[in-house]
């Protein structure tokens, strides 16, 4: 097994499903040439050409309306956004259309497509660079969302996203494409959507994340440890359909829960996490399930002091796993 | 007002339809798709208006534009991705006047939806109807996309997208325009312009006369039509689909046109409209020009008129009967389908 890096891990997926299969095409802002401005589709343009990696025009709407085009017509296409915070555009396109096209047809179309978007805080991006789009997108009825938050995952993950038979919305996270390395299996190693993984076993409490607060969980249950607190760390890897059994079932081997994430709290996916520990496990609690997000504010802002504020860390959630721990 | 008479001979001496490339069999076929879609309709409002189907959105008036143009394509291997008014478009690419009682009564069998969606949302992906929704100018993107992946694959078929002038003030508009000109896709872009966008005229939609204008933005060329001669109509979209299948990229068409109903069941379009105007325009129905062409060019005599005229109410009686009979979806059917699980037969 190799060690890579998230954005390489990125690119491995959709170069080797790009060669496993011709209806497989890149449709984004600067994906063609310039090999995406993160690097992800670096190399692509000159081993596919530019009818497989498509530089589009600067139009979101546009992206993913032809992206939806090309899949009714036997394409699989991955859709490229830029930035996670300029999806806004193209939600019409998401939200009334692709999450609908199976519904809507009762079953007479279905769209094999993908959406890349590289999301989430801690890189200086801003208010239009930072920002946490999984629960307006978890909310709708016939999206699926996943939320990779180590390499193999983002390989594994994206692969079955491109192989899936329905619209996905894959989000990977900007700040663990290269702080985040690990083994990625040989070969396909497809992760199978709506299924959570336990990243480390533990007793006393259970912490539950996705994306770049996977790794910080994984640290803060390091320091726990140390103080003698075994923490069990459960990485959703999918926010939808969610893997209801994963969390029962850790809510009700630790009895104590945090759930974190740096998404704004309210109607968020902490606050999913909690209904479904509290309607199928709250017999099973030891203490109220607990929530660490981002606060209430519109987005993340520039100045350093305030974007360390914002984002939840692992000081805060060790602050926060101790007070639970506590109970 | 008297109906005008329409040109029956082309440049030439040639009847105008032959000069086309269209035989007397295609001629009436046209004919034929053009009544069945006003006939349907007409039946769905009489129906609304008994209070046994709660909504109805109309082609009537738009059928000229809509089969003209649709009868430029090759059904079954180009692609139509039409808006709520297409009756004509979709009869015309194989749809049937049962397939659109099963959807004005939104029963279980209806093949675009299963009931689910308003009348007037077609879609089927055996006969290449991209599905629709309610969001207008959605469907161009889609067109655009349909044509890239038919480019991608080195295949001939042409994506026409059909859509108001109302739809042409969105951003999806625009974009797909813009995609199709750079990639110069197959695709023919229709704008059925009937002046309103519900109650809005074009006046406040747009400060300048012709949708088509904006094609020179694009790269590509566009074309004004009068909407309401079903030839010429046919004629500029021979044009368009056949340069787009030379790969030489997209034409916009703007077929002026007129709705005869209200926007739709709902709506009272005596809010907006003056009746002199509406009756101006059903001077200039394109179904009744169309047959008084068809008669000066000795095709439509008067037992073909009976027979066309037998066929359409026949299928227009079935089709009524047969969908009021046919079964609601179960309460069950509410959670299929939200993803691919299941194929249909």
């Amino acid at each position: 097994m190799a060690v890579k890096t998230v954005i390489e891990a990125i690119r491995d997926g959709m170069d080797e499903e790009m060669a496993r299969d011709e209806s497989v095409f890149l449709i984004g802002e600067d994906v063609g040439n310039r090999g995406g401005v993160f690097l992800a589709s670096d190399g692509l343009y000159k081993k596919y050409g530019e009818l497989r990696v498509i530089d589009s025009p600067l139009a979101e709407s546009c992206i993913v309306g032809v992206a939806i085009g090309a899949a009714v017509n036997g394409m699989r296409p991955i859709a490229e956004i830029q930035f996670a915070d300029f999806i806004a555009p193209a939600m019409n396109q998401i939200i009334e259309e692709a999450a609908r096209f199976s519904y809507r047809t009762a079953g007479d179309f279905n769209l094999p497509m993908v959406i890349r978007a590289p999301w989430g805080g801690g890189v200086h991006g801003a208010l239009y660079h930072s920002q946490s789009i999984e629960a307006m997108f978890a909310h709708v009825p016939g999206l699926k969302v996943v939320a990779p938050g180590t390499p193999a995952d983002a390989k594994g993950l994206l692969k079955a996203a491109i192989r899936d038979p329905d619209p996905v919305l894959y989000l990977e996270h900007k700040r663990t494409y290269r702080l985040v390395k690990g083994e990625v299996p040989e070969g396909d190693g497809v992760v199978p959507i709506g299924k959570a993984d336990v990243k480390r076993e533990g007793t006393d409490l259970s912490l539950i994340a996705y994306g770049l607060m996977l790794t910080y969980c994984l640290e803060v249950a390091e320091k726990l440890a140390a103080d003698g607190i075994s923490a069990e760390v459960l990485d959703l890897r999918t926010i939808r359909p969610i893997d209801r059994a994963a969390i029962i079932a850790t809510a009700r081997k630790t009895g104590k829960v945090l759930v974190v994430h740096e998404d704004t709290p309210f109607a968020g996916v902490a606050a999913e996490v909690m209904a479904i520990i509290m309607e199928n496990a709250f017999d099973a609690l030891d203490a109220p399930v607990m929530r660490l997000t981002g606060p209430d504010v519109p987005a993340m802002p520039f100045n350093h002091v305030l974007e360390e504020a914002f984002m939840p860390n692992p000081e805060k959630i060790l602050a926060k796993a101790r007070e639970l721990a506590a109970v | 007002m008297a109906l005008k008479t329409t040109e029956v001979e082309a440049k030439g001496g040639q009847s105008r339809h032959r000069s086309l490339g269209l035989s007397d069999e295609q001629a009436l076929r046209i004919y034929e798709v053009m009544r069945l879609a006003r006939a349907v309709d007409e039946r769905m409002w009489l129906i609304n208006r008994q209070g046994r189907a709660p909504f109805v959105i109309s082609c009537q008036g738009q059928e000229g534009a809509q089969v003209g143009t649709a009868a430029a394509l090759r059904p079954g291997s180009d692609w139509v991705a039409p808006y709520y008014r297409d009756a004509g478009v979709v009869l015309w690419f194989g749809m049937t006047a049962r397939d659109q009682m099963l959807s004005f009564f939104a029963r279980r069998e209806d093949p675009n939806s299963g009931g689910r969606q308003m009348p007037g949302h077609f879609g089927s992906r055996r006969l290449h109807i991209v599905t629709g929704g309610s969001p207008v100018a959605t469907q161009l993107l889609h067109a655009a996309g349909v044509a890239l992946a038919s480019k991608q694959r080195k295949e001939d078929a042409v994506t026409a997208a059909f859509f108001g002038e109302g739809a042409a003030s969105q951003g999806d508009t625009h974009e797909a325009m813009n995609f199709a000109g750079i990639h110069k896709l197959a695709v023919v872009f229709v704008c059925e312009n009937n002046g309103y966008a519900i109650s809005v005229p074009q006046s406040h939609q747009m400060a300048i006369q012709n949708v088509a204008d904006r094609a020179a933005g694009y790269g590509f060329p566009g074309v004004v039509v009068d909407g309401n001669d079903v030839l010429a109509c046919y004629e500029v979209a021979r044009q368009a689909v056949d340069r787009a299948r030379r790969g030489e990229g997209p034409t916009l068409i703007e077929a002026k046109t007129y709705r005869f109903t209200a926007h739709s069941s709902d709506d009272d379009d005596k809010r907006y409209r003056q009746a002199e105007e509406v009756a101006i325009w059903r001077q200039k129905d394109p179904i009744q020009r169309y047959a008084i062409y068809l008669r000066e060019a000795g095709i439509l005599q008067d037992p073909v008129e009976a027979e066309i005229t037998e066929r359409v109410n026949q299928q227009v009686d079935d089709a009524t009967d047969y969908a009021e009979q046919a079964p609601d979806p179960t309460p069950d059917d509410l959670t299929t389908f939200v993803f691919k699980q299941e194929h249909k037969p």
